[in-house]
């Protein structure tokens, strides 16, 4: 029947022909990002466990209680772990849900994955585009029918944005999954979206907008509350409008604001808000640690723990949002706390307290150990005495006794901690060695991740090489942004003796980047030290001291009109006496219904006497026009045009 | 005995046909069925017997449709306790019907499948106690059949002849079975022995002996032509009862409404909370009788469906007054009857109802108002609320309370300790327990809640209140 469907609405472009093409949707099994290092050198990121559950479960799950009916996943870097698990997972075997996957090894965006799928022409309708480390629990079926109302009327309107409101903080400027502050311009009636801008400068505290969007549009509104949930609807032209742009790459940066800028083609992006339902986007640690919270705290119903919605073993929720499996061995000493999972066969030693953490499953965790705020996976040793605090520690982690994690650190798969040893903040523990970095943006590599022939680079200054080939791994350099550099070592499994990790230890701690430092703990797992809060707050306070009147940003909700525009920085007092005239000017004109020559004839006397441009006159007049719009009745902003 | 009828073959179409039986439309079909189709069925029946006999369970087609069922279970997809028990019954009246009957230990064979599918159903939603419910009926059913069969048995009836008579001993069997299995199917009201039953008993199990001795040739001779008749008929008989089991659920609402005169009369004020398919018809029955009471309608907040019942008794031209469940205390004293429905009746009388219900029953004890439970027999749980098997409470989404746009700054993790300051808990439900209800209103009419063991103990087998152990041989 799909056939058929599908040769019909070929032969007719009539939409409604085309409305009855089985949903489809693509699901970027890759985030072509860095964020998730070193974790993501040995597993891709839709494999890691989000509250034990692969987090490609939670998309799949959403995608298929949505009612899409054919899911490609496309599969990039370690495309292999990614199909393996879906053949071995029920997916493919669903009834009315279709799962296909798509496999390349050389893409190094979203773009170059929206080209591939273009190519292989499996699109037949308007489909869901979506990242599959997105968590969602929202109904698709009110924004869908938007879009398909809105292609109906006029067929530039080639995407619909799924966006959600969530305040950022006041301090950092970010929003609470990590993100920078999104800035934002739609259309308060048709909801159409004008400006994106998630990489503000928040230094000089403005932000600069078209001068066009205000002078065609009757009214926008400017959201900084707004947060992006990474859910598109788009029509098939995206995919077409990509294979046209051959350098499009990252989905907002590139694509968003590409079809923005670009008036030429006139093109539109449509945002749906979304209010009771639930949608985000693990982006990096931070994130992943706020999602996980939003889960067991049920915001993400039916997809939280106790309820079997895919992959996980039965579970029973208790009181203060605990979550145990069903066998868990657990001493009677033990705490564990408020909001904690605990997976199946964990067995937890006495006196050990646990609270607001993720514990996988099989984990061996001995007496005295202290763990809050930490997502533990599966089979961890911890031996007595440990302390873990908002850590990520991976599959096969054996911390010896007494080894302490501060806050912030990643252990990745299979590092020993040796004992006694702390580990310090927001350290990246691999047995992998950290890439070497150069900076030539042309030279990408695009290693096969199946080919075994590499380059060995020996250029390790610690350790004792136990080099074994067969231990040797590569991973694929394509998963590497391109805007950020080029990788062309491969690392492979050292044993260094008792002198990063403490006795015993294996891994490797990686050096921050630099520049990188001081960014550390804005997407780390742990909560934002307040030394850091209170610097950011100085920094906030002497922002507002030296800001120009007006220019600051107000903390919340919309933006007043007046403070966008960028003329007010340049005014001083002999401007603002000018403008002062000029408003008085036009306010005169516009009571006393004075003819439009003699205001001319007025202004342009002012513009003489102040030793003005033309430019300030047109300024003030406009502001004069703005003012006026705002202090009076809507209706009356039909004169800014 | 019966040398005419050869071991029964199972046939999808014939199977489906079982299953629909109870249908009217049935009784032409057999006029026609062995006629027209014979030599097709013949080739059908061959080529499946084959394939047939390695699959000893269940067919592929139908674990489909138990994983379907499952899903929808697991994604809480299915709503309402009628509904789900509707479903269940559907589901399992099905897995029996596809269900390969060994010789001996037919019954045994019956309660395994049900038993294997059932574990999986009340894993898929522990909250939804509607499944455990029917799971345990249909064992009961099954147990029941067995029993009255066997007791006709010894009792030295003559079973069944030749196929061709088969009508007659069919109309014959009823009357004469024996004192003990006519008792226990008076004692289980569920069950009576309707003209229904005994007229659509004959179609079924006349066609297929039928069939099955016209493409007999291809299979060798049955040596327990007797037992195999047995097992036909054991099947046969529990798919009846499944089928008005299913009747029963889809009946109930109008079982309870009929009551409603009774218990509502003139001039009263009726006070209710959230919505309930079963109230609102026990409402309108009673209006529709010229009864002219009022109804107050609790909002029964976070999901206000007390607000789309309201919608419903004034389109039915009820005079309707909508209060928030926090005022319900100040109302209570002047109404003259709390009308509610329920999620699940427990053993011991207890209600698990949607959240605020037991802040209703203590105001109306208070001022004791009779407190009266609205439940289907599909509701009633043989389990005891402190049974660790019974989940009592499920945690909606605390997007239903609050928005979560507004209140993500309080939210953010990144900012303190890193451990959420803000919690939101959802419950569903509420634990009334048996001394606040003053009276349960099922399809068999009012009851006590000291009285809901009694009926347990009509509807369910004490073997099969732990469905989740399974044995390894049958009873």
């Amino acid at each position: 029947m799909g056939a058929q469907k599908k040769g019909a609405s070929r032969v007719s472009e009539d939409p409604e022909e085309l409305t009855r093409v089985p949903l489809q949707a693509i699901l970027l099994a890759d985030s072509f990002a860095t964020t998730f290092r070193p974790i993501t050198l040995e597993r891709p990121k839709v494999l890691l466990p989000l509250v034990n559950v692969p987090m490609i479960n939670y998309t799949l799950a959403w995608l298929e209680s949505a009612g899409v009916e054919e899911v490609f996943v496309f599969c990039c870097a370690h495309s292999k772990q990614v199909i393996h698990y879906l053949e071995s997972s029920e997916w493919f075997s669903q009834p009315n849900f279709s799962v296909q996957t798509i496999e390349s090894h050389n893409s190094v965006g979203a773009g170059d994955a929206l080209r591939l799928i273009y190519e292989r022409n499996v699109i037949h309708g308007d489909f869901v585009l979506i990242s599959g480390d997105t968590v969602s629990n929202m109904s698709l079926t009110q924004a869908l029918q938007e879009h398909k109302e809105r292609r109906k009327k006029d067929s530039n309107a080639v995407m619909t944005m799924v966006i959600k409101r969530s305040k950022p903080s006041l301090i950092t400027r970010q929003s609470r999954l990590g993100t920078d502050e999104l800035f934002i311009a739609i259309d308060p009636d048709t909801k159409q979206l004008f400006y994106y801008e998630d990489r503000a400068d928040h230094s000089r505290g403005v932000i600069y907008l078209d001068k066009l969007l205000l002078a065609e549009n009757t009214s926008i509104s400017l959201h900084n509350d707004k947060q992006d949930c990474y859910i598109d609807i788009c029509s098939p032209e995206v995919l077409s409008l990509f294979t046209d742009n051959f350098d499009y790459q990252h989905l907002r940066r590139h694509f968003v604001k590409g079809l923005l800028v670009d008036d030429i083609m006139g093109y539109k992006i449509f945002t749906h808000e979304i209010h009771s339902s639930y949608a985000a986007r693990i982006d990096n640690f931070r994130s992943y640690d706020t999602i996980s919270k939003d889960i067991i705290q049920r915001w993400t119903y039916p997809l939280v723990p106790d309820v079997m919605f895919f992959g996980n073993s039965a579970t029973k929720l208790e009181r203060r949002g605990m979550y145990r499996a069903l066998e868990v061995g657990q001493s009677r000493s033990a705490q564990i706390g408020p909001f904690t999972v605990v997976g199946e066969g964990t067995k937890i030693g006495d006196n050990t307290s646990i609270s607001n953490s993720v514990i996988g499953k099989g984990c061996t965790i001995g007496s005295n150990v202290l763990i809050e705020g930490s997502y533990v996976w599966d089979n961890v040793i911890i031996e007595d005495g440990c302390k873990l605090s908002h850590a990520i520690v991976c599959d096969g982690v054996i911390m010896k006794s007494g080894a302490v994690l501060e806050p912030g650190v990643v252990l990745s798969f299979k590092v020993v901690i040796g004992q006694q040893f702390v580990v310090p903040p927001y350290s990246k523990v691999s047995l992998f060695q950290q890439p070497t970095k150069q900076d030539s943006d042309e030279e990408l590599e695009y290693a096969d991740n199946s080919s075994g022939v590499v380059e060995i680079p020996l250029n390790n200054s610690n350790g004792e090489i136990t080099s074994e080939l067969s231990e040797t791994k590569c991973w694929p350099t394509s998963q590497l942004c391109a805007n950020t550099f080029s990788v062309h070592v491969i690392g492979f499994i050292i044993l260094c003796e008792g002198t990063e990790l403490g006795a015993g230890g294996v891994g490797y701690i990686w050096s921050f980047s630099e520049g990188g430092h001081d960014e550390e703990w804005r997407h780390s797992v742990a909560p934002i030290p307040t030394e850091k809060l209170a610097e950011a707050t100085d920094a906030m306070d002497d922002d507002m001291e030296l800001a120009p009147d007006g220019s600051i940003l107000p903390p919340s909700g919309d933006l007043k009109l007046d403070s966008e525009d960028d003329y007010t920085e340049v005014f001083r007092d002999e401007s603002i006496d000018f403008e002062k005239e000029v408003e008085a000017t036009f306010l005169r004109a516009v009571h006393e219904d004075i003819n439009v020559d003699n205001v001319i004839l007025e202004v342009n006397s002012l513009r003489l006497s102040y030793n003005k441009l033309t430019a300030d006159c047109a300024g003030a007049v406009f502001y004069s026009v703005l003012k006026f719009a705002l202090d009076t009745s809507p209706g009356s902003a039909g004169k800014l045009s | 005995m019966g040398s005419g009828t050869t071991r029964p073959r199972r046939n999808p179409s014939m199977a489906d046909h079982t299953a629909n039986g109870c249908t009217p439309l049935s009784l032409p079909k057999r006029v026609a069925l062995p006629r027209v189709s014979k030599i097709h069925l013949r080739s059908s029946l061959q080529t499946f017997t084959k394939r047939d006999w390695v699959r000893v369970t269940k067919m592929p087609d139908m674990q489909a449709h138990v994983n379907d069922f499952l899903l929808k279970l697991r994604k809480r997809k299915i709503e309402g306790s009628q509904a789900t028990a509707k479903l269940t019954a559907e589901l399992l009246r099905s897995v029996i019907s596809h269900q390969r009957v060994p010789y001996s230990n037919q019954a045994g064979a019956l309660i395994d499948a049900v038993k294997a599918v059932g574990e999986q159903l009340i894993a898929a939603n522990p909250v939804e106690l509607a499944v455990g419910n029917i799971v345990r009926r249909v064992l009961h059913i099954i147990r029941e059949e067995d029993l009255s069969l066997t007791t006709a048995a010894i009792g030295g009836l003559n079973l069944s002849s030749v196929s061709d008579d088969e009508d007659d001993t069919e109309h014959d069997e009823h009357p004469v079975l024996s004192a003990a299995v006519v008792a226990a199917a008076a004692r289980s009201t569920l069950r009576p022995p309707s003209l229904q039953t005994l007229l659509e008993d004959v179609p079924v199990a006349a066609a297929l002996p039928r069939t099955s001795s016209s493409g007999g040739d291809s299979d060798g001779k049955s040596k327990s032509a007797d037992k195999s008749s047995r097992s036909r008929k054991l099947k046969h008989d529990v798919i009846e009862a499944v089928n008005e089991l299913i009747q029963d659920i889809s009946t109930c609402h109008e079982q309870i409404a009929e009551q409603a005169v009774e218990h509502i009369h003139h001039n009263e004020v009726i006070l209710t909370l959230g919505s309930s398919r079963t109230v609102l018809e026990f409402l309108c029955a009673a209006k529709e009788k010229q009864r002219s009471f009022r109804v107050f309608v609790a909002e029964g907040a976070p999901r206000y469906q007390g607000h789309l019942l309201a919608k419903d008794l004034v389109s039915r031209g009820l005079q309707t007054t909508v209060i928030t469940d926090s005022a319900v205390f100040a109302m209570i004293s002047r109404v003259n009857m709390v009308i509610v429905g329920a999620h699940a009746v427990m053993a011991n009388g207890g209600v698990i109802a949607p959240v605020g219900l037991n802040m209703v029953a203590l105001a109306a004890q208070r001022h004791a108002v009779p407190f009266v439970v609205l439940a289907g027999s599909h509701k009633l749980c043989p389990l005891y609320p402190h049974n660790p098997e019974v989940l009592l409470n499920e945690l909606r989404s605390p997007s239903e309370l609050l928005d979560f746009g507004e209140f993500s700054d309080c939210m953010d993790f990144g900012n303190g300790t890193g451990s959420p300051l803000l919690h939101v808990v959802n419950p569903a439900f509420d634990y009334v327990p048996p001394k606040l209800v003053s009276l349960f209103i099922t399809d068999t009419g009012g009851h006590n809640p000291s009285y809901m063991y009694r009926l347990i103990a009509d509807y369910y087998s004490a073997d099969d209140l732990v469905v989740q152990r399974r044995p390894g041989a049958g009873s």
